[in-house]
């Protein structure tokens, strides 16, 4: 079975964002960038399988600038396979991400699709679910416990109440939680190795995708600071000003 | 044009975040209709009648809806699609898992998330966990959206004279079944919509030290979460988290114990009303947005809280 792991370049998780002055968007230039947090997990149980024998071969595609190489060749190090490089040079939205990734499905045939559950630069949480959709595939979505067997998986769920076990029909695209597991470092002879990892290129074209928004950005802004507060001396303090001054208890 | 919400349950009760919804697509403006889709769901499709403001209840019974299985809803709600301008779940893990599944089917760009209603096609909702705001328009025929049942106040549940209708069923889809689910039982209030959460981080040390922050919960009616790094570290189950990747809580009081305060911790609390931290690292980020700090040992400060509630 070959595995197909999209990455997406985005902020890294420590940098504060700032919005840009004109309030079309956030700062993007001179910014720490990284592959998205769920997305290195989606690649490492991609690896897992591997090494368990679950997987033939693992194949990260992502979509974006040149720059994205380097977030492909981040994975690589990890222990991925082969890369996939969609050049686009705007932002896309979700739907058309799920699109130019069923073409890619479409071509490469895997037999499972790992993705991070949301990006935690738009927090959308929409791309899984999108693409299983499109290819009429099942869907496991923030998955924290996954067990392939044949035409089979057996997955665990983090929802609202607690944990739901499903049974999905393979081939599934299945969206990770943060405790399917904890993604490993790339070595340093491992980061050599992965830049002679073969990385193939693709046009919007080619896969014959419309990518055009389907919604405009009207504006992004700061949200309202919160005045800052106060220190209190003690628990009675504390109690005190609950009771007495906020009234909330 | 109305605008069709989809009802978040269990097949015993309909979840609260689905009142919130109903409140979203109140501002939005036109007819509501509720779609009930579960196994036997008469005892809710009475209930979602009574919602204040809900014109007509659509009900879809049957075992293949009983769990909320994206691949057997998404084809339901599509095939009622053409009839409403604007199609609303609450923002929940069910709401999450289907309306993608929806909005794909229909190709059409979903919006996630919202907090805010500009007008019939504009709406704001937050990115980079609460750091940036985004107002965005939709032009698409039919908005599909999840709303954060925190940013607008619950419908009221009774008051309503909904009509309610059977709508058929369009089958099993086949590609997913549902096994178990181990659900964390308690007789606190819902995180989500508790008038007070009591929260601990990596600073409790240990899922037995919890117990303290039970006992403060029990005095004030709280509902008691927990970082992302409590969780990680298996001190409390899952459903227990909060934050931009987990639940997303507004009270009139929030107490983070033992919490530095991440920016994906912050993004689940910060739009609470009144936010307590007790952390003894004066430095913890918590304290930038916490409107009483102190700075003090968690282990002797949360148990002198308790008593001093009396």
């Amino acid at each position: 079975m070959k595995v197909l792991v999209p990455v997406k370049r985005v902020i890294d998780y420590n940098v504060k964002v700032r919005v840009k002055a004109d309030n079309s968007g956030v700062e993007l230039a001179n910014v720490k960038m990284a592959m998205n947090p769920f997305d290195e997990i989606a690649v490492e149980q991609a690896l897992r399988l591997k090494e368990a024998s679950g997987a033939e071969e693992v194949v990260v595609v992502s979509i974006g600038p040149a720059q994205n190489q380097e977030t492909i060749r981040t994975a690589l190090a990890m222990g991925a396979d082969r890369g996939i490089h969609i050049e686009a040079s705007h932002d896309i939205e979700p739907l058309a991400v799920a699109k130019l990734l069923k073409a890619v499905v479409e071509r490469e045939t895997p037999g499972l699709v790992l993705v991070g559950k949301q990006a935690i630069d738009d927090d959308c949480n929409q791309t899984g679910q999108m693409l299983a959709a499109l290819l009429g595939w099942a869907q496991g979505t923030f998955v924290s416990a996954l067990e392939v067997a044949g035409d089979k998986a057996k997955i665990v769920r983090e929802v609202d109440g607690g944990l739901e076990h499903l049974e999905i029909q393979m081939p599934a695209i299945v969206s990770v939680d943060l405790r399917l597991n904890e993604p490993r470092y790339a070595s340093l002879p491992n980061i050599m190795k992965a830049k002679k990892k073969p990385l193939d290129s693709l046009t919007v074209d080619e896969l014959g995708v419309d990518i055009n928004p389907r919604l405009t950005i009207v504006k992004v802004e700061e949200p309202a600071a919160r005045e800052a507060g106060i220190k209190v001396a003690d628990v009675k303090e504390l109690v005190e000003k609950l009771k007495n001054e906020a009234k909330v208890i | 044009m109305g605008i069709l919400v989809f009802c978040d349950h269990d097949n015993g009760q309909f979840g609260a975040a689905t009142l919130n919804a109903v409140s979203a697509a109140r501002q939005i403006g036109g007819d509501i209709h509720l779609l009930v889709a579960g196994d036997t769901s008469g005892t809710i499709a009475t209930e979602a009648a009574a919602i204040a403001g809900v014109a007509k209840v659509l009900v879809a019974d049957g075992a293949e809806y009983a769990h909320g299985l994206a691949e057997n809803l998404a084809p339901l709600i599509c095939d009622l699609a053409s009839q409403y301008s604007h199609i609303l779940a609450p923002a929940t893990t069910t709401g999450k898992n289907i309306m993608p599944r929806v909005a794909a089917l229909l190709d059409v760009m979903q919006i996630s998330d919202i907090i805010k209603i500009d007008d019939a096609n504009t709406f704001q909702r937050p990115i980079y966990a609460g750091n940036a705001l985004s107002t965005v328009r939709s032009d698409e025929t039919t908005k599909i959206i999840t709303v954060r049942s925190t940013a607008f106040e619950a419908a009221l549940a009774e008051g309503g004279s909904a009509t309610v209708e059977k709508i058929g069923n369009n089958g099993d889809s086949g590609l997913s079944s549902y096994v178990k689910s181990e659900l964390s039982s308690t007789d606190r209030p819902e995180l989500t919509s508790a008038p007070i959460v009591i929260s601990g981080g990596r600073g409790m040390q240990d899922g037995a030290n919890f117990a303290m922050l039970e006992k403060v919960a029990d005095k004030l009616g709280a509902a008691v979460g927990a970082s992302r790094a409590a969780v990680d570290a298996g001190f409390v189950p899952n459903d227990y988290q909060v934050g931009q990747t987990g639940k997303v809580v507004a009270p009139d009081l929030y107490v983070a114990v033992g919490i530095s305060g991440a920016i994906q911790h912050l993004a689940g609390m910060k739009d609470s009303k009144v936010i307590v931290a007790i952390n003894k690292d004066d430095e913890a980020p918590i304290f930038q947005v916490a409107d009483f700090g102190l700075v003090a040992d968690l282990f002797d400060a949360v148990p002198e809280l308790e008593k001093e509630l009396g």
